[in-house]
């Protein structure tokens, strides 16, 4: 058992392993490349970035997403900004801080190693996006230009306006069809994977749905690439977008993949707040508003005055209070809680009192409106359209909401799961974000997995199998899989019951935000867990979809990615229920220090919880975590 | 609030299309378009009727996956706003909304209010890239650009490929989409080496998917939600003009 978690960290101090790891990894010539056919599942900053990459290296590379163009991934949306350890600000930068801030941010649930390695890898990222024409924010003299995220103190992010994601996603989605053009990438756009076929221990394939037509689809490769995104939608409400899902890597897990980490999500604390039961996403407003927006709510509980008429000295500016050295940028699991502590005591804003304010006012007097617009300007004009209010006058309503997962499926050093030719990448596996991940630094693992790590390790798989036969999607096991997906299908289609999948959704979303959001307990996990069996069993006996399955099918392929959600809600509780301590963004109740911080119990819960799919049974393992270069220190932000 | 939409519906691309109206309860001001939508869409389910199909994903404005014709106009009555960020609040009680996809031959109909907008990447396949591979990048700051430079490539560049403007151009042209990419590539120091092969592919490869030919009425831009100038255009045609004396 213990072998399944070998995690491979390469020996050597700290800052040569990537180098001595990549000194040792095998290599493959050209010829045998070309014979080589890798499927990469997702088109985000980490698939096309795979994609382009091992296709210029000579593979031969399918990619597949299920929008209907690689340019809509999820990355797109990522507004505020993607860090790098250049220290063009000369503020103290460095590789080993921004090494030591990722770790620490994570409240020292990641590994040495791998945080390292994102942090080494994060400035020739830059270069990189540089010279695929990112337009980054420039100073007038031509230089790039930096901003603050949160939990940091130096100014190690750059962003292209308000879009950065969308600017940096569609670069990689240029070069993903640059290699199309060379005839070196297939597209399948509108194909969404739903099942993994696994041949004698190893990922040999996928099996697909068209979306335009139903047909299911099997495809064979040598080794099979996840970068299928994060799983917040397993709370409905959240900032992902509609169709995000856990389907891939779910599937994953049940064809022996370990699932790492799955409680840790993130909930961010500035999205705009929920305004009506019939809502179905909620808007992120970027962390970078928090670099001169300060955060607040009255003094007074039921304050009935308008924000503006609230005078300065009967506002509670919580965090700069609690917070003191790192004020309106502590990091996001600790503004987060702070935001609910406030709104559960009464003092939240807004018409369903679920907001606090995020204020300009003192940024606009201080720097200007000019300033202020040509930082923001776009988040404005996104607030104004959606809210109707003006933020240059007024301040923002914001409350928090599901937005990252840093857990996801276990990859060791070389991004490889522990089934055999499967990788993850990007937000769906586990990686280096421990606990809690810091602002600007996922766009940052999405690309540096899919266009520096993986393109580097995935040969050191596929050169022992050159020997072996190519897979065929004649292969029995791809008949047995594909009608396993079948049956599945025909089954939800029979169900014909009486209520809709969103009706389940939201059920399931509001368990999860209720007992396995911000804040956790023992009874409320447990009864959780209870609940979502229920809801799951009401789901499979009274959904209703329409439609059938050999036809464009919006109303089926919701259902498939539910049917999915409800089983990893069970996992995700039954993973913060064994976790008996608080670290990062998972806070048990039980667990917090008289202030009501997080309280970390290292003698304990140090390691990376691994779960085992088994017959419909969880099997928990455990990866040591062991710190030889930093001492684990309590987070402290004030 | 109440409202009648009258929408396409359509089987599949080779089916006739027709135009059936619904008649919806429950709806709120705070509700978005789409929201709006989803929830006759659980009407429907519900009275075991298949739903209607659109696109979205992010719900935020910005993956472009969106894009109705709502009475009339691409992604309905304001200027510079995708279908997603469109909220009830802008319709009175009682309104009759009429709700259409994309028209434009190089857009078929998939399905009701689907369309295939494939076209747009086969442009972009066509020089809508830097040739550059991984791991041959110089250090980032040791190629200056200036703000002004950097700004107007950004301007272009925020193109979120939604097609409002194929949709809104009486002559279903392109042009608005293909320049964005065109000048944001070609106004920065790394795209000049393949400048005017970019110019010359990308505009061939627009006409031959048979999107139509810009007369510069100017709509594109009053529909276009990253606010595009339509002086891209001009641009773009400069750029394609020299291309083709400079070879
Ligand atoms: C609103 C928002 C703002 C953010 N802002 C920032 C920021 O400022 N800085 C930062 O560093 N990070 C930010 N993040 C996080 C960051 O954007 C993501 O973690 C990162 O982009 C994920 O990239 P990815 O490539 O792993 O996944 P994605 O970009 O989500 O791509 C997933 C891909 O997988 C495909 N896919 C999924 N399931 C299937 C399936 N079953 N079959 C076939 N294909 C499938 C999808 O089609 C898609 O192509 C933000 C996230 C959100 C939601």
């Amino acid at each position: 058992m213990i072998q399944k978690l070998d995690s491979k960290i390469p020996d050597g101090p700290l800052e040569n392993k990537w180098r001595n790891y990549q000194i040792k990894s095998r290599l493959i010539n050209p010829t045998n490349k070309k014979k080589l056919n890798i499927i990469v599942v997702g088109s985000g900053l980490a698939g096309a970035g795979a994609a382009a990459t091992l296709a210029e290296l000579g593979y031969d590379v399918q990619c597949f997403c299920y929008q209907d163009s690689a340019r809509r991934a999820h990355s797109v949306a990522a507004q505020g900004g993607i860090n790098a350890a250049k220290n063009y600000q000369h503020d103290g930068d460095s590789i080993w801080r921004m090494f030591y801030d990722t770790l620490k941010g994570g409240d020292f649930r990641s590994r040495e190693a791998n945080v390292y390695r994102l942090a080494e890898l994060s400035s020739p990222l830059i270069d990189h996006y540089v010279q695929q024409g990112v337009p980054f924010a420039r100073e007038y003299g031509g230089v790039l230009v930096n901003r603050s995220f949160g939990g940091v103190q130096v100014q190690r992010t750059f962003y292209a306006r308000g879009q950065t994601g969308q600017q940096l996603l569609v670069a990689a989605y240029s070069q993903l069809y640059k290699m199309k053009r060379a005839k070196k990438v297939t597209i399948f756009a509108r194909h969404e994977l739903l099942d993994i076929v696994r041949i004698d221990g190893k990922a040999k394939g996928i099996i697909t749905r068209d979306l335009v037509n139903g047909k299911l689809k099997r495809f064979a490769a040598d080794a099979v690439v996840l970068a299928t995104g994060g799983y917040s939608r397993v709370f409905r409400l959240s900032t992902l977008a509609i169709g995000c899902n856990c389907t891939a890597i779910w599937k994953a897990f049940k064809r022996g993949a370990f699932f790492a980490a799955p409680s840790f999500t993130q909930i961010h604390p500035t999205a705009l707040p929920q305004t009506s039961a019939a809502q179905s996403k909620l808007t992120l407003m970027s962390e970078s508003l928090r670099n001169d927006g300060r955060i607040w709510v009255p003094k007074r509980k039921d304050e009935p005055r308008a924000p503006n008429e609230i005078p300065e000295k009967e506002r509670d500016y919580y965090l700069e209070r609690r917070y003191p050295s790192f004020g309106n940028l502590a990091p996001r699991d600790i503004a987060s809680r702070a935001a609910k502590e406030r709104i559960d005591k009464g003092y939240g804003v807004g018409r369903l009192k679920n907001a606090v304010y995020l204020d300009f006012k003192h940024a606009i007097e201080r720097f200007g409106i000019d300033t202020i617009q040509d930082r923001y300007g776009n988040l404005f004009k996104m607030y104004k359209k959606i809210t109707g209010v003006d933020a240059y006058k007024e301040p923002m309503q914001i409350s928090p909401a599901a937005h990252f997962s840093m857990g996801g499926l276990w990859v060791d050093y070389e991004l490889m799961t522990s089934l055999p030719g499967l990788y993850a990448i990007g937000e769906c596996n586990f990686s280096d974000h421990g606990a809690n991940r810091l602002g600007a630094n996922s766009l940052l693992q999405a690309s540096i997995d899919g266009y520096f790590i993986l393109p580097n390790t995935i040969n050191n798989y596929l050169v022992n199998i050159l020997e072996e036969q190519q897979p065929t999607i004649e292969h029995p096991e791809f008949e047995k899989v594909e009608s396993e997906v079948k049956k599945h299908i025909d089954r939800l289609l029979t169900i014909n019951g009486s209520k809709t999948v969103d009706h389940f959704h939201r059920e399931l979303g509001k368990v999860m935000w209720q007992e396995c959001a911000m804040s956790r307990n023992k009874k409320g996990l447990e009864s959780a867990i209870s609940s979502i069996e229920e809801i799951r069993e009401a789901f499979w006996t009274d959904v209703k979809i329409t439609g059938s399955a050999q036809e464009m099918n919006p109303e089926l392929e919701k259902a498939l990615r539910l049917a999915d959600f409800l089983e990893l809600g069970l996992l995700m509780c039954t993973d913060a229920l064994q976790r008996e301590e608080s670290c990062g963004a998972h806070f048990r109740e039980e667990y917090q220090t008289k202030e009501g911080e997080a309280l970390r119990r290292d003698d304990t819960y140090s390691y990376v919880s691994a779960w085992e799919y088994n017959k419909g049974n969880f099997e928990l393992h455990k990866e040591a975590l062991t710190f030889e270069h930093v001492q684990p220190a309590v987070r402290n932000y004030k | 609030m109440k409202v009648t939409f009258k929408i396409w519906r359509q089987a599949h691309s080779d089916a006739k299309g027709e135009f059936k109206p619904y008649e919806v309860n429950g709806l709120t001001e705070d509700m978005s378009f789409l929201e709006a939508l989803d929830h006759l869409n659980e009407h429907l389910v519900r009275s075991n009727e298949k739903v209607i199909a659109y696109e979205y994903d992010c719900r935020e404005g910005i993956c472009g996956q969106c894009g109705l014709f709502i009475n009339g106009r691409a992604h309905g009555p304001h200027p510079h706003m995708t279908t997603c960020q469109l909220h009830m609040r802008s319709f009175k009680n009682g309104d009759t909304i009429i709700v259409e996809p994309w028209r434009a031959k190089a857009f078929p109909v998939i399905k009701d209010l689907i369309v295939d907008r494939s076209a747009f990447d086969r442009i972009i396949e066509q020089g809508g890239f830097i040739s550059a591979q991984t791991g041959t990048a110089a250090e980032a700051n040791s190629i200056l650009i200036g703000k002004k430079v950097a700004d107007k490539a950004m301007d272009a560049a925020a193109c979120i490929g939604c097609g409002a403007c194929v949709a809104t151009c009486k002559n279903a042209s392109a042009a608005l989409f293909t320049s964005a990419k065109i000048n944001h590539l070609n106004s920065l120091p790394q795209g000049h080496q393949e400048a005017n092969k970019r110019a010359i592919e990308m505009t061939a490869q627009m006409e031959l998917e048979g999107f139509g030919s810009c007369t510069f009425t100017g709509a594109c831009e009053v529909e276009c939600p990253e606010r595009i100038p339509i002086t891209n255009i001009a641009e773009m045609n400069a750029r394609r003009t020299k291309a083709k004396w400079m070879g």
